[in-house]
């Protein structure tokens, strides 16, 4: 038994024997932020955030309300009246089939905004199944299906898709299933970097510790740590995809006339340039620049907010 | 370090090889019968059989790729269908006048985005990085047909500075070729841009923060000397990798690019082969761009790990 | 050491105020520190995270962050004031008067660059040509004691070793013969042993240079070994300061006194008495603290504390103590209860977990690395094996290969309480794997930072035990309450909690199987000091309550000796000393254990002689022949050592070495410290 002066009793001392230990949470909870919700203020306050989905819901709203907001029908032709300036009857004047052309550009958000999200879904969900099983797994399965994501990336998605979908026959799904392929490797390898990072932290070792099943530790325990750069891919991704597929609807082989796409009316179109008709390019060239500079705003906003997952 | 080199070759012949694949099999589920889709559904079908006898398209997948492969190594990549000629006579050129147009792309896009990244990053959160990070990101944003169509608009039409196609007329000299070239290539620098801009600024905002940039600036170097000798060698590295990356998205523009500005390249060459279903075209042609961005990968890679430390030499414990 | 002398004192803050602003409100770190550094003196600043010590470094050389600014107060170096001067005098300050040694020395040099480039450029900046700079670059080199200057000055950062980088960062500080040096926790992250050279090594060159240090650090130990005054700072505030020794021996702060107490000194163990611990938490970066800033965890606070701030009173020779009752700082009542935990009572059960011959080798391209080698020891139930030794020792794979996460080479014997383990814990059952578990190093890392409290410990249960339903509630709750988690916390996220918080929660979910044995890798290595005493008494109560064996590893030796039974002693994968803790830390001992005992800075005063290791520790991918710790052993035979690798024998009943010495000699031999050169070793590699 050690003897040790600063072991006295208090004696008469102020305060109490033993003080009463203060409420351990530490201030940060005061603040009362969760990080989720932290990050979901940060993006609101974001000005390109903002100024991105303000443009991309005017599309939407386009997109789902077209039918009754455009002031004429986008498939009436009226042959006497083809290329048309704009004018007061037609504020972006008429293609070369007489169509009014704002009605068109309006309608023309419809299929894009259903094709492309679409196709992005289903790149994410099959890039980040790949990215958490070559990530975790490393080794040999790694190895193989990397080469494989190696090759897939050398084609540029607009070649690769052009081939695609040339061999398919051209259709909205195919469009779907095909971006939704190519892009699914690219997705695979951010997140294979974020689940190699995130599997060196101690409570995978705890995980393993508890004889977790695979699945668990992949789903349950990995993926909600990299659901940031997941968020930021799939918007990012999203923008991609749009200038993919506006770009192979101008070739021809995305979306298919007689929808209004917008690619597809600039393809119409673009050899009359030179003629002097420059509104039924312009316009819907207007309308893809604008779509995509918006998605990808929106996804500069949002990689900043969910800096890390 | 040779082991090293001698590594990544292996592992991008093995890349390679699989794209041979892929693409063989892609290729070949277009024409389904092929001698019956050019001879039509009315034909014969022992007309058909013969032609597909001729063409040699009716032996076993196996065997038609290797004939494929053994004769593209060689040089011999078949004989167009749409063509009636020889592959390689058609994507030779075809591949020289791309090259072309990539060149004064890159040669534009590649200094003057690294050093707006640069740029930006030293100015980071003022007016100017804002204005060359987000005009950057809308820039790529924008698809090459889109910008070609505004440029052509403005450059060739309103102020009738360029001509509206890419193809010089034949024996003009080189600043000739060079003006027909500047339209289509600017296409492609506002496209690629903002990308490798980005990076370079973020490489250089990290090699900012980094604890050796302060142990520099405490020793008493002035700031142009830390930036000079301590921040940039570190933060260009990872551009590198960049670059090359950027390179599959500039062949990928070339397609439409080439097709807008009726240039005869390798984009247009395979668009057209498309339209035709011509797939011993469509083979090669696609093969080819793989292999120019594999090797552009390749040496990336190669000159990353020469130029960093880190690799180069390896730790020592 | 020299006493402050009549001339300009090298360094004098005077009431410094310093602000960061975060999210849009500044946020005070400094608020009013004074001090003043004499010439050729050296002063510790102490404190543990958020003080603001390392502020107070930066501030010294006007290197803030760009969210920060100096509030008010002044900064005089050298008697010049350096916030009157302009970019260029601050820049001249830099190369001449002050210059700075990092934490993390491989990461404050230049990866790209080569050593003797950088070196060479502080002599450049001073106006040296390219010639001139070179050479004296190879010689302060040489100065810090680096062997082979030439091959050194081509090699790049990440080729050397932390210890080796410090050297160099250490000889660019110096090279200008500043007056004062400014050690941000230098030595945080080197073995003890490379430890213990550095410090040396920056001793010897301020007498030499004499140049005055300001030394910051949470590590009092180090500051009773360096420093002639120190400076206690708590929240950005000066609490306590004066000389070293009279601090130590006369603590006039209840902060001082409180911290004093939480360390374990003087060879107590844990059956001797609890650590008292400082009750609270620390506050956060810029929190509001109105009155004295220490008030809400001092047992001694009254009504006057909370409203007044107390000035810095003279309580002695030079020393200065902020308390309105700084008479009565050493009555501080203890927070916890003294009395120790129970001796248990059983003896000479069967092992819990014996291995033997446990060998594993990693194979990476070229190379093998012999992580561990022979390793053959037992754990009996409800005892602490303290696992000691430096990077390379192999207690990380030791740990891992006992729970399963690595699988060792063939013919290991790994058994639980009898029975043969599976190498991989895929292969066990439930039993096994309730009976291993581990408490990390850092709970930032080893919590799901996705999951609640609850949701962590709850699939622990759900695993282990099969609980379910309102059972696994209960047990929830017993388990909270027995670490002393308040359940209203339950359904928090880690981010939310203290480190000491978290930490409960990750021993909570290590019990939540009743294990028979922990692995603590580190367990308080990554918590401040107030707060690792807590965590290490609620380890005993944990052990005396169910019984559980620890594998307790850690690089801190006093820690260890407290809580510890037996201590085995690693280096290079192999057991080089096994045995009660007494007869571990006491002659003799192993040659290898005497010299690591030597180098660990002593709190309490008592001076070991320093035995000095040359060189660094050798690389596991190619272990030195024979005794693998010849090439650095002060106490080398001859060439026994290098031919014959000694067999791990018992010297005393239940004391084992793995040495060509016997007892009797080394007992004989350790009476005086080993000769400065030992008798011709064969001279250590320096990496290729």
């Amino acid at each position: 038994m050690s003897i040790d002066p600063q072991q006295q009793p208090a004696g008469a001392g102020p305060g109490s024997a033993t003080v009463a230990p203060a409420p351990e949470i530490s201030a940060r909870a005061d603040e009362a932020r969760d990080a989720r919700r932290e990050q979901f203020r940060l993006l609101r306050r974001s000005k390109t955030f903002i100024a991105g989905s303000l443009i991309l819901g005017f599309w939407v709203i386009c997109a789902i309300f077209g039918d009754l907001i455009a002031p004429d029908d986008p498939f009436a032709t009226d042959p006497l009246n083809d290329l048309a300036a704009p004018s007061g009857d037609h504020w972006f004047g008429t293609d070369r089939l007489g169509r009014d052309v704002l009605s068109r550009v309006i309608v023309g958000a419809q299929d894009i905004l259903l094709v492309a999200p679409l196709a992005t879904l289903l790149a994410t969900a099959l890039g980040t199944v790949l990215g958490l099983v070559t990530g975790y797994f490393r080794g040999a399965v790694d190895d193989v299906i990397s080469r494989i994501i190696d090759a897939l990336l050398a084609l540029p998605v607009v070649v690769l898709g052009s081939v695609a979908i040339v061999a398919l026959g051209p259709s909205n799904s195919t469009l779907i299933i095909v971006i939704g392929l190519a892009f699914a490797p690219v997705i695979a390898r951010t997140v294979r970097a974020a689940v190699l990072t995130e599997r060196e932290y101690e409570y995978v070792a705890a995980a393993r510790l508890r004889n977790e099943n695979t699945p668990y530790i992949l789903f349950a325990e990995i993926l909600p740590n990299v659901s940031g750069p997941i968020m930021v891919e799939f918007t990012v991704r999203l923008g991609y995809a749009i200038f993919a597929i506006a770009t192979l609807s101008f070739l021809g082989l995305g979306i298919q006339p007689p929808a209004p796409d917008w690619g597809v009316q600039i393809a119409e179109h673009y050899g009359l340039i030179s003629g002097g008709y420059w509104w039924p390019v312009l316009f819907p060239a207007l309308a893809v620049a604008s779509l995509v500079t918006a998605v990808n705003l929106m996804a500069d906003g949002i990689s900043q907010a969910f800096e890390r997952g | 370090m040779a082991r090293f080199i001698a590594k990544r070759v292996a592992l991008g012949l093995v890349t390679l090889w699989l794209l041979s694949v892929m693409i063989f099999l892609l290729a070949q589920v277009l024409p389904g019968d092929v001698a019956r889709r050019i001879l039509g559904p009315f034909a014969d079908q022992s007309a058909v059989d013969a032609l597909n006898e001729e063409l040699g398209t009716d032996r076993s997948l196996i065997t038609q790729y290797l004939d494929w492969i053994g004769g593209f190594v060689t040089g011999d990549m078949g004989e167009s269908l749409a063509f009636r000629r020889p592959v390689e006579d058609v994507l030779g050129p075809a591949l020289v006048n791309s090259a072309k147009l990539a060149l004064v792309a890159f040669i534009i896009v590649v200094p003057l985005a690294i050093l707006g990244g640069v740029y930006a990053a030293l100015k980071e959160a003022r007016p100017a990085d804002r204005l060359i990070s987000v005009g950057g990101l809308s820039a790529t944003a924008i698809p090459e047909f889109v910008w070609a169509v505004v440029l052509i608009l403005v450059f060739a039409l309103t102020l009738d500075l360029l001509p509206v196609t890419a193809q010089a007329p034949p024996g003009a000299g080189f600043f000739t070729e060079l003006k027909y070239l500047l339209l289509p290539a600017l296409c492609l620098v506002f496209v690629l841009f903002g990308y490798i801009a980005r990076m370079a600024r973020a490489g250089t905002i990290e090699s900012l923060d980094a604890d050796y940039t302060r142990t520099a600036i405490i020793k008493g170097l002035p700031r142009r000397a830390v930036i000079r000798r301590h921040v940039l060698r570190n933060s260009l590295l990872p551009t590198i990798a960049v670059v090359a990356t950027q390179l599959g998205y500039l062949i990928g523009g070339l397609v439409v690019i080439e097709v807008i500005f009726n240039y005869n390249g390798i984009g247009q060459a395979l668009y057209d082969a498309l339209q035709a279903k011509d797939f011993p075209l469509i083979q090669s042609a696609v093969l080819i761009v793989g292999i120019v961005y594999l090797v552009a990968t390749l040496l990336a890679d190669i000159a990353y790990s020469v130029l960093n430390p880190r690799v180069r030499l390896g730790a020592a414990e | 050491m020299s006493t402050a002398t009549a001339t300009a004192p090298a360094l004098e803050l005077r009431d410094l105020e310093v602000a960061y602003r975060v999210r849009g409100v500044w946020r005070p770190v400094l608020r009013g520190v004074s001090l003043s550094i004499g010439q050729g003196e050296s002063y510790g600043l102490v404190g543990e995270s958020g003080c603001g010590k390392s502020t107070a470094a930066f501030a010294a050389l006007r290197f803030l962050a760009r969210n920060g600014r100096v509030s008010s107060g002044s900064i005089h170096v050298g008697g010049e004031d350096l916030l009157a001067m302009d970019e260029a005098g601050v820049r001249h300050l830099r190369t001449s008067q002050i210059a700075m040694v990092y934490q993390n020395p491989t990461g404050a040099l230049n990866p790209s660059i080569r050593i003797g480039d950088q070196v060479a450029e502080v002599f450049a900046i001073a106006g040296a040509g390219e010639k001139e700079a070179t050479e004296r670059a190879h010689e302060m080199l040489r100065k810090v004691q680096i062997a082979d200057p030439a091959s050194v000055m081509r090699r790049y950062p990440h080729q050397l070793s932390g210890g080796m980088n410090q050297r160099v960062v250490i000889a660019m500080a110096l090279a200008n013969d500043p007056t004062l040096l400014i050690l941000d926790e230098p030595t945080t992250g080197l073995d003890a042993t490379v430890e213990a050279e550095v410090l040396d090594l920056v001793a010897a060159l301020r007498d030499e240079f004499d140049t005055s240090l300001l030394f910051i650090t949470h590590n009092l130990a180090v500051v009773a070994k360096m420093c002639d005054r120190l400076g206690v700072l708590y929240a950005g505030r000066v609490l306590e300061e004066g000389p070293v020794q009279e601090v130590f021996d006369n603590p006039r702060h209840p902060y001082t006194v409180g911290l004093l107490r939480c360390i374990p000194r003087g060879g107590i163990r844990k059956y001797d008495q609890q650590l008292d611990t400082i009750p609270g938490f620390l506050p956060q970066l810029g929190a509001e603290l109105p009155g004295c800033v220490y008030t809400d965890r001092c047992a001694l606070a009254q009504d006057i504390c909370r409203r007044e701030e107390p000035p810095l009173y003279d309580v002695g020779d030079e020393h200065r103590s902020r308390c309105h009752f700084h008479e009565r700082a050493q009555e501080l009542p203890r927070a916890t209860a003294a009395e120790a935990v129970k001796r248990p009572k059983t003896e000479a059960e069967d092992p819990v977990v014996r291995t033997e011959g446990v060998r594993k080798t990693f194979h990476q391209e070229g190379h093998d690395i012999h992580a561990l080698a022979d390793i053959s020891f037992a754990l009996k139930p409800g005892e602490t094996l303290g696992l000691v030794g430096e990077s390379g020792s192999g207690k990380t794979t030791l740990a891992r290969t006992l729970l399963g996460l690595t699988a060792p080479d063939e013919g290991s014997v790994v058994e639980l309480d009898g029975r043969q383990l599976a190498p991989g814990i895929r292969k066990r059952d439930r039993e096994q794997v309730r009976a291993l578990q581990i408490v990390f190093q850092n709970p930032d890392s080893a919590l799901n930072r996705r999951f609640s409290i609850h949701r962590i410990i709850a699939r622990a249960l759900t695993l282990l035990r099969g609980d379910r339903g309102e059972e696994l509630e209960n047990r929830l709750r017993d388990l909270a309450h027995s670490v002393r988690f308040d359940v209203r916390l339950i359904q928090a996220r880690p981010a939310q909690l203290s480190g000491g918080l978290k930490q409960r929660v990750a021993i909570a979910r290590a019990f939540a199987g009743d294990p028979r044995v922990v692995v603590c890798d580190e367990p308080t290595s990554a918590l401040d000091v107030s707060v690792q005493a807590a965590i290490l008494n609620l380890l005993a109560e944990l052990q005396a309550n169910e019984g559980v064996a620890y594998l307790f590893i850690s690089h801190d030796l006093g820690v260890v000796r407290y809580l510890s039974d037996r201590i085995a002693v690693l280096y290079l994968g192999r057991l080089m000393e096994f045995g009660e803790a007494d007869a571990v830390y006491n002659a003799p001992q192993h040659p290898y254990t005497e010299a690591l005992l030597s180098s660990v800075p002593g709190a309490e005063g008592e001076e070991r002689p320093r035995i000095r290791l040359e060189g660094d520790i050798p690389s596991a991918a190619d272990p030195p022949s024979g005794c693998v710790f010849h090439t650095r052993c002060p106490r080398y035979i001859g060439d026994v050592c290098h031919q014959q690798e000694p067999e791990l024998k018992e010297v005393e009943p239940g004391h084992f070495w793995r040495c060509h010495y016997s007892v009797e000699e080394l007992r004989e031999l350790q009476k005086t410290a080993p000769p400065e050169r030992p008798a011709a070793a064969p001279a250590p590699e320096d990496a290729p």
